[in-house]
């Protein structure tokens, strides 16, 4: 591969992992850093170089690439998908039993924890003195009686056998649509995410009947509107051999193991090894090659500072491949308000100077 | 429960402070039974003759923050 800018072998864009340290961390590609080369933003470069790719897409997770951004703007997607992107979720519980185990205030807090399956965006933003609307209130109800399976057979011993309901599970809610809602949400009406999370266990005679008003947050506030279950990045590993040192045929296996499975490739009859690039990603970087004197001089570890591989889980209603678009969004809406809020500031001083050149005169 | 009642039946003079004549159900801390217990009668288990009783929780509703 050519040592040019958008090659994985630039130089310039290496973060060098050695035995003990690791260097090279910040970026160099902003203006006055090389003298007399031109590093002044341009979008003509930028499009050339950015690269997003999709790697892996499931019902609840997607990996992506995202190349040639600073880690800044890396970063704030991966804080925003965490903290900013909304959800619905249960924030009062209304309880007028509640005989479990469970005391009312654990309770109400596992309850808020439950992924509820709305799309956020039906849904207005409920401020601090509103009043709860059809626009901006889901109402749940939770009535739940357990009591003994008059039906159970002789010697059961699993409580699903001799109880009826003998565990409150997310499935309960029950759905209560308010004003217009029963025509917005009839496509797909609210539910739990997952019906399967139990929030209580019961046993005969217990029971728990609460109502409870969903509304849309920020995970800022309170890590139950966060739309992830992690949203993380890494950088991605390099192994740079060096052709002047091979590494000796006999302890090639030996070098191999100490990669992840499938990033060295060993030839088994000339005993030489080979990095295998399409799997460079599964490299953990544990430096453990480093730690042998016998590879000493062989070879390089390195990351790629602009090459960030995203892990985003989605447990929200939240298609994940969704999650990056409604991140992009967002931060979009905060360099708008930013745009706004320095043009009036620009405005001001010109209006402030003229005053000024007025009252001169 | 409810002080509002104007049940006066057995009571003296103040009829603010007149208690509903209602039996209270308590709950078995043995058996899990419910018991009808009036006033100046033995605190003592219909079934299993445990002495002990739990008080029921309100009817009412109490509110909490998902929080």
């Amino acid at each position: 591969m050519a040592e040019g800018s958008g090659s994985l072998y630039d130089p310039r864009r290496h973060v060098r992992i050695l035995s003990e340290r690791v260097r090279d961390v910040s970026s160099v590609d902003y203006p006055g850093h090389f003298p007399g080369e031109d590093h002044s933003w341009d979008l003509a470069k930028f499009t050339e170089n950015f690269h997003l790719e999709v790697q892996r897409l499931s019902q609840r997770s997607v990996e992506f690439d995202l190349v040639g951004v600073d880690a800044s703007i890396a970063n704030a997607f991966r804080r925003i998908m965490i903290a900013e992107v909304p959800t619905v979720a249960i924030e009062s519980v209304y309880a007028w039993d509640n005989t479990s185990i469970i005391v009312d205030e654990v309770l109400s807090q596992r309850i808020g924890l439950i992924p509820i399956h709305v799309d956020p965006r039906r849904i207005d933003v409920k401020s601090e003195g509103d009043e709860s609307t059809d626009r901006n209130t889901l109402v749940f109800n939770l009535d739940v009686r357990c009591s003994r399976n008059t039906k159970a057979k002789r010697g059961a011993t699993a409580d699903s056998e001799l109880y009826i309901n003998h565990e409150v599970l997310s499935s309960h809610l029950q759905w209560v649509p308010q004003g217009e809602q029963a025509e917005v949400f009839e496509a797909d009406p609210p539910r739990a995410t997952n019906p399967n999370i139990v929030l209580a266990k019961l046993r005969p005679g217990q029971a728990v009947k609460m109502e409870l008003h969903a509304v849309r947050g920020v995970g800022k506030d309170h890590a139950k509107f966060s739309p992830v279950a992690t949203a993380s990045y890494r950088l991605l590993p390099l192994v740079v051999l060096n052709p002047d040192k091979p590494v000796p045929k006999e302890s090639a296996e030996k070098f191999a193991a100490c990669f992840a499975p499938g990033v060295i490739h060993v030839d088994k009859r000339s005993g030489k090894v080979r990095v295998e690039e399409k799997n460079l990603r599964k490299d953990t970087v544990s430096r453990e090659v480093l730690r042998h004197p016998e590879f000493e001089g062989c070879v390089e570890l390195k990351r790629i500072r602009d090459f960030f591989l995203f892990h985003v889980e989605s447990e929200s209603a939240y298609p994940p491949e969704d999650l990056l678009p409604e991140a992009i969004q967002i931060l979009r809406g905060k360099i708008a308000a930013i745009r706004q809020a320095t043009e009036a500031l620009l405005d001001e001083d010109q209006t402030m100077d003229s005053q000024d050149a007025m009252q001169t005169d | 429960m409810d002080g509002g009642n104007s049940n006066q039946q057995g009571m003296h003079t103040t009829p603010f402070t007149a208690p509903p004549r209602q039996e209270m159900e308590y709950i078995c801390a043995d058996c899990g039974v419910k018991n009808e217990i009036k006033a100046r009668e033995p605190i003592r288990c219909r079934e299993c003759g445990h002495r002990i009783m739990y008080k029921k929780r309100t009817t009412r509703m109490v509110q909490f923050e998902a929080r």
